[in-house]
C-alpha cells in the first residue's frame, strides 16, 4: 500500500477533529437549543445576552482587560526583550529563565503568592507605607489594576519570546548603519529596530491577548467576587445555574470577539 | 570637488578582555586617500574600523580627523560613513526613504532632502529605482544605493568593509571601477578593508598589511608586491616559492645564499642579515626562467606538473632535497609547445632583485 504525502498529516487531522473541531461543534449545537437535551433549536440564549446590558458589559470589561494587560506587558516585554537580545549568552539565558518562572509555577501557588503581595497587609503595602508615599494601605487586590499588574507578570514570555526571537535575527549591522548615517539611539530603535521587530510584536500581543482573556484562575482570584469577566461567568452559568445552553451562547459570543480582535492585531501587523 | 579630511590613528591598541586585537597601530591617511587594511580574518582590520567609526573605544591611542581628537563622540556624531558586506539596507524602506534617511536623522531642511535623494541617485545610475524595495534588488544595485546612502550625508570618512565580497566576479570589477570613480569625484578620504589582495592592490593608493593585530608594511601596491618588508607580506600578496637555506656572503647591495638543494644562489641583501644566518629566499613564479642549459644562479630540477592556465603555464619543478617551486611562463605565440613531464631543466631568477632573503622563523 501507498501513502502519497498529504495521507500523513491524516493522524494529526483526525486529532483535531476528535479534539477541536467534534468539540466546538457540540458547543455551538448546545448553544441553539432552549435546554440541555431539547431538540427545538433557537436563538433565545443569544437574544437574552445582547439585551441584558449586565451580559455585555461583562464581555466589555473583559476585551478592555485583555488590552490593558497587552498593553503593560508590551510596554515592560519590549524593554526586556530588547535587552535580552542584546546580551551576552549567559546573560541572555539568565534573563530568559527569569521571564518564563511563572510558567514553571503552579497557577495557584503564583496567584496566592500575588495575594500575598498585593493584600492590605501584603509586601508591597508594607514598603507604600514605611516610605511614606501613602498614609494608608492601597486597594490592589480585588482592583482591575490588580489583576492587570498580575496578568502582565504572567503573560509576560508570551510577550517577550516571540519579540526576543525577531530582534535575534534583525542584522546587527542595520542599527550600525543607522547610527553611522547620523540617528542617534532613539531614532534608531523608533525608525529602525522597532518597525524591524513588529512581527515578534504583534505574535506576541496576539498570544498575551488571549491567554488574558481567558486566564480564568488569576482574574478569578486576584479580581475577587465583585469583578466578573466571561470566563466566570460562563463558568457561573454552566455549573452554579446549570444553564449550559446559556454558557454555550455566551462562550460562542467570547470566542467569536476574540477572534474578531485578535484579527484586528494580526491586520495591523500585516499593513505596517 | 573638495579635498578630503586627513585621517590619523595614533598608538592604537585594543584588547577583548585578555585578547589583543589590535597593537600599536599608527597610521596617518591624507586627505582624499584611499588606503586598503589588507589580511587575514581575524587580523583586527575590522576592529579598525569599528574603532575609527566609533562603535568600539580603544584601549588605548587617539583618532584624529585634520588634527582633533573625535575620540569623545558617538558614531552618529562621527560622520564616518560605512558601506556594510551586506550593505545594511533598510529592509522596511524604500531606496528613496533609504537615501533621505541619514538626511532627516541629521535634520536637513525638508524642502532640500528630495533634491539631494535624487542627486545621489543619479550619482549611481538607480534613479529609475527609487520607489523600490531593497529585496527587489540584484547585489550590485543594492550597493549603489548602500554608496549613495552613505555619500548623501557628505561623510568625512568613507569605510568600505569587505564591499565586494558578496558580489560575483565579472560586477566586482565594474563596481570597484564605479566606486574609485565615485571615491575620486568625491575626493573622499576612503578606509578599504579587505583579505582580498587584488581587490586592495587594484583600488588603494596605499596598501597597510596586518597581521595578528600589528601593521606589518604600509606601501604603494607594487611596493608591497616588490618589496615586501616581512615574510608575511611577500606570502600573503601573491604567491611566492620559500626555499631555505644558509647565508654565505652578504654586502650592501647583493648577497649569496647556499640552498638546501646545495645550490647557490644571488639574492637582494637585507640589512641586519650576516653570513652564516638562517634564511629563506624568496622568489614569485613569474619572475623565473626555464631554461635547458646550466647558466649561472639557477637551480635544476625536474618537471612535476605542468598546469596550462590560458595566458601563462604553471609549472611544478621538484629540486633536490625534497624542495619544490613554481614557475609560471608566459605563452608568447599560440602553438608554443609545452615542456614534458620529467624533462631536467634549470630554473633561473629573471632579475637580482627578484630575491628576496628574509630571516628563517
Amino acid at each position: 500500500m501507498r501513502f502519497s504525502e498529504s495521507q500523513l498529516a491524516l493522524p494529526l487531522a483526525a486529532l483535531f477533529v476528535t479534539f477541536f473541531v467534534a468539540p466546538l461543534s457540540v458547543l455551538v449545537a448546545l448553544s441553539l437549543v432552549t435546554e440541555q437535551g431539547g431538540n427545538t433549536f433557537t436563538a433565545v440564549h443569544y437574544i437574552k445576552f445582547f439585551t441584558d446590558s449586565f451580559n455585555y458589559s461583562i464581555l466589555f470589561e473583559t476585551l478592555l482587560l485583555g488590552l490593558k494587560a497587552t498593553g503593560v506587558c508590551l510596554l515592560f516585554g519590549y524593554p526586556i526583550a530588547w535587552i535580552a537580545a542584546r546580551a551576552k549568552a549567559r546573560w541572555q539565558s539568565v534573563l530568559i529563565f527569569l521571564v518564563i518562572l511563572p510558567i514553571l509555577t503552579s497557577v495557584v501557588v503564583r496567584t496566592f503568592s500575588w495575594i500575598v503581595i498585593l493584600g492590605r497587609q501584603g509586601i508591597l503595602n508594607q514598603i507604600v507605607l514605611g516610605l511614606g508615599l501613602s498614609h494608608e494601605p492601597v486597594q490592589l487586590l480585588f482592583t482591575e489594576v490588580g489583576v492587570v499588574i498580575v496578568l502582565a507578570q504572567v503573560q509576560m514570555p508570551l510577550m517577550v519570546l516571540p519579540i526576543l526571537t525577531v530582534l535575534t535575527r534583525v542584522d546587527t549591522n542595520l542599527a550600525d548603519a543607522s547610527r553611522a548615517l547620523g540617528a542617534g539611539e532613539w531614532r534608531t530603535l523608533w525608525r529602525v529596530t522597532l518597525p524591524l521587530s513588529l512581527p515578534g510584536i504583534v505574535a506576541g500581543c496576539i498570544l498575551t491577548y488571549s491567554a488574558c482573556v481567558t486566564a480564568f484562575v488569576t482574574q478569578t482570584l486576584i479580581g475577587g467576587a465583585r469583578l466578573i469577566y466571561m470566563p466566570l461567568q460562563i463558568y457561573q452559568q454552566a455549573i452554579g445555574a446549570n444553564n449550559w445552553p446559556f454558557a454555550a451562547a455566551i462562550s460562542v459570543i467570547f470566542m467569536i470577539a476574540v477572534l474578531a480582535l485578535i484579527s484586528l492585531f494580526g491586520m495591523f501587523g500585516r499593513r505596517v | 570637488m573638495h579635498r578630503g579630511h586627513q585621517l590619523r590613528l595614533e598608538g592604537i591598541t585594543h584588547r577583548f578582555g585578555e585578547f589583543v586585537a589590535v597593537q600599536g597601530i599608527d597610521l596617518d591617511i591624507a586627505g582624499g586617500e584611499i588606503i586598503a587594511l589588507l589580511g587575514p580574518s581575524g587580523c583586527g582590520k575590522s576592529t579598525i574600523l569599528r574603532i575609527v567609526s566609533g562603535f568600539i573605544s580603544q584601549t588605548q591611542g587617539r583618532v584624529m580627523f585634520d588634527g582633533e581628537e573625535v575620540d569623545h563622540l558617538p558614531p552618529n556624531r562621527r560622520a564616518v560613513g560605512i558601506v556594510f558586506q551586506n550593505y545594511a539596507l533598510f529592509p522596511h524602506m524604500t531606496v528613496r526613504q533609504n537615501v533621505a534617511f541619514g538626511l532627516e536623522a541629521q535634520k536637513w531642511q525638508r524642502d532640500r532632502i528630495a533634491p539631494r535623494v535624487d542627486e545621489m541617485l543619479s550619482l549611481v545610475h538607480m534613479r529609475e529605482f527609487a520607489e523600490r524595495m531593497p529585496r527587489e534588488l540584484s547585489g550590485g544595485q543594492q550597493q549603489r544605493v548602500a554608496l549613495a546612502r552613505c555619500l548623501a550625508v557628505d561623510p568625512k570618512v568613507l569605510l568600505l568593509d569587505e564591499p565586494f565580497g558578496a558580489l560575483d566576479k565579472n560586477l566586482r570589477l565594474d563596481m570597484q571601477i564605479e566606486v574609485k570613480r565615485l571615491q575620486r569625484e568625491y575626493g573622499i578620504t576612503t578606509i578599504l578593508v579587505t583579505h582580498d589582495q587584488e581587490e586592495a592592490l587594484s583600488m588603494a593608493d596605499r596598501i597597510a598589511v596586518m597581521s595578528r593585530g600589528c601593521i606589518e608594511q604600509v606601501s604603494s601596491p607594487t611596493e608591497i608586491y616588490d618589496q615586501p618588508a616581512t615574510l608575511f607580506v611577500n606570502q600573503f600578496v601573491g604567491t611566492t616559492n620559500i626555499i631555505p637555506g644558509e647565508l654565505i656572503e652578504s654586502d650592501a647591495t647583493a648577497c649569496r645564499v647556499r640552498l638546501v638543494t646545495g645550490e647557490t644562489l644571488e639574492a637582494t641583501s637585507r640589512p641586519g642579515l650576516h653570513a652564516g644566518a638562517k634564511v629563506v629566499v624568496s622568489i614569485r613564479p613569474e619572475h623565473m626562467r626555464l631554461q635547458d642549459e646550466f647558466v649561472p644562479n639557477c637551480m635544476r630540477g625536474s618537471v612535476k606538473a605542468v598546469l596550462p592556465l590560458g595566458p601563462y603555464v604553471l609549472y611544478e619543478i621538484e629540486l633536490g632535497a625534497g624542495a619544490t617551486i613554481k614557475v609560471s611562463a608566459p605563452r608568447r605565440a599560440a602553438g608554443d609547445s609545452l615542456r614534458a613531464l620529467g624533462q631536467m631543466v634549470h630554473a633561473a631568477p629573471a632579475k637580482v632583485a627578484a630575491c628576496l632573503v628574509f630571516p628563517s622563523q
